[in-house]
C-alpha cells in the first residue's frame, strides 16, 4: 500500500515535469532505488503498470528500477561496509558510531519521451 | 524505430512533499498553532493516549484533533467527547498521510485560532515515516505488547522522533517487555530522543507528557517571536 502513495508522487511529479518541458506521452522512466529505501520494486512495478493505464500521459511508459547498494561509514574507523550484511555495528571494530552514506535514495533520475 | 529523446530529472520523490510540508509548517508557525504528528502502530493506544492527554493540554491550551484512518470515524466520534474540535480524515486506501493531505485536513478542521492541532497519523510504523506532514513535532508510541525490539526494526520512525510514548506499562508484569532495552535501542538510533512510559490506562504518567508537550510549545512560539 505505500507503493500506491509512492506512484502517486511520482505521477504528480511527472505530470509537472512534462508541462515545463511540453511533452504528451512518457515513454519511458528511470528510477534509482536504494537497497535500503522502504519501497519493494516488485510491488512497486506493479502499481505503476495499474496506474499507467489510467494516466494519458503515462500509457504504456515503462519503468526502469536502478538499484543502489546500501553502504555504511563507521565514524570510529573510518572503514565503509555493506549495510545489508552487517547492520548498525561496525564489522572492523565493532562501533555503533556509523551512519549510512548510501541506499535510502528514491530518485527520479531521468525521462525518455518520443522526439519529435 | 522510434527515436527518443532523454531529458535528465535527478528529483527525489519526496522532494515535492518536502517543499510542500516546509511551506505549511512556516505557515502554520505565522499563524501560531502547533502541528503534532503522532504516530504508532495501530492498536498501541493512539486513541486512549489523547482522551487521557487532552484534559491536561486543554487547561492552557485550544487544542484540535485530526483522525486520519483508511475508513470508520469511530476515533473522531470517541475524541469528540472531549470537547476539542475534531474532524475524520479517510485516506482513501493509503497508509500514510503527506504535506497536501495535511493542510487539506487543516482547512477542513478550522485550525486558525488553535494553539494546537495534533494529527493522529494512520497506524503503521513504516510509511508515515517516510512523508513529512509539515508538523512541528512527531512523536510516536510504542505499547508494551509490541515488544523491545521495535526500534532495531522499524529504524525510521524512532530516528525522525523526538519522542517515544511508551503505553501500557500497566501489563508490563505478564511480558518480556525491558525498559532499559527499548531505551537503549531507541537511543541507538536517536540520542536525543525522550522516552515517557505511561498508562493511558491508568493514567500514570501522562501529566509529565503533558507537560514536556507543553514545553515545546513554549519553544515553537519562541521560534515564531525571534523570527518576526
Amino acid at each position: 500500500m505505500h507503493e500506491l502513495g509512492v506512484v502517486f508522487h511520482i505521477a504528480d511529479s511527472l505530470a509537472k515535469i512534462a508541462e515545463e518541458n511540453h511533452v504528451a506521452r512518457i515513454s519511458r522512466v528511470t528510477l534509482q532505488l536504494g537497497e535500503v529505501s522502504t519501497v519493494v520494486p516488485e510491488y512497486l512495478t506493479d502499481v505503476w503498470n495499474w496506474n499507467c493505464k489510467r494516466t494519458p500521459l503515462l500509457t504504456g511508459c515503462v519503468l526502469e528500477i536502478e538499484r543502489i547498494p546500501a553502504v555504511t561509514h563507521c565514524g570510529a574507523c573510518g572503514q565503509d561496509y555493506p549495510t545489508v550484511p552487517q547492520g548498525k555495528r561496525c564489522p572492523r571494530c565493532g562501533s555503533e558510531d556509523t551512519w549510512l552514506i548510501q541506499g535510502n535514495e528514491f530518485i527520479i533520475k531521468e525521462i525518455a519521451v518520443p522526439d519529435g | 524505430m522510434d527515436r527518443y529523446r532523454i531529458i535528465e530529472v535527478k528529483q527525489s520523490v519526496f522532494a515535492d512533499n518536502d517543499a510542500e510540508a516546509a511551506s505549511l509548517r512556516a505557515e502554520l508557525r505565522a499563524q501560531g498553532t502547533c502541528l503534532i504528528n503522532l504516530m504508532s502502530s495501530p492498536g498501541s493506544g493512539k486513541t486512549t493516549t489523547l482522551l487521557r492527554l487532552l484534559p491536561l493540554l486543554q487547561r492552557t491550551l485550544r487544542v484540535g484533533v485530526m483522525e486520519a484512518d483508511i475508513d470508520s470515524d469511530v476515533d473522531a466520534d470517541t475524541v469528540s467527547r472531549t470537547g476539542a474540535k475534531v474532524i475524520q480524515l479517510h485516506t482513501g486506501g493509503m497508509c500514510h498521510l503527506d504535506a497536501a493531505m495535511t493542510r487539506e485536513g487543516l482547512r477542513q478542521l478550522g485550525a486558525q485560532g488553535l494553539d494546537l492541532v495534533i494529527l493522529e497519523n494512520v497506524g503503521n510504523l513504516v510509511c508515515p515515516a517516510e512523508f513529512d506532514t509539515g508538523a512541528h513535532l512527531d512523536l510516536m508510541i510504542l505499547s508494551v505488547p509490541e515488544g523491545h525490539d521495535k526500534p532495531l526494526k522499524y529504524p525510521l520512525i524512532f530516528q525522525r522522533c523526538s519522542a517515544m510514548i511508551v503505553n501500557k506499562t500497566d501489563v508490563l508484569p505478564y511480558f518480556d517487555f525491558d525498559l532499559d532495552k527499548v531505551t537503549q535501542f531507541a537511543r541507538q538510533r536517536n540520542p536525543g530522543i525522550q522516552i515517557f512510559p505511561i498508562s493511558a490506562k491508568t493514567g500514570e504518567g501522562v501529566e509529565a507528557l503533558a507537560a514536556w508537550i507543553c514545553a515545546q510549545i513554549d519553544k515553537e512560539k519562541e521560534k515564531k517571536e525571534t523570527r518576526l
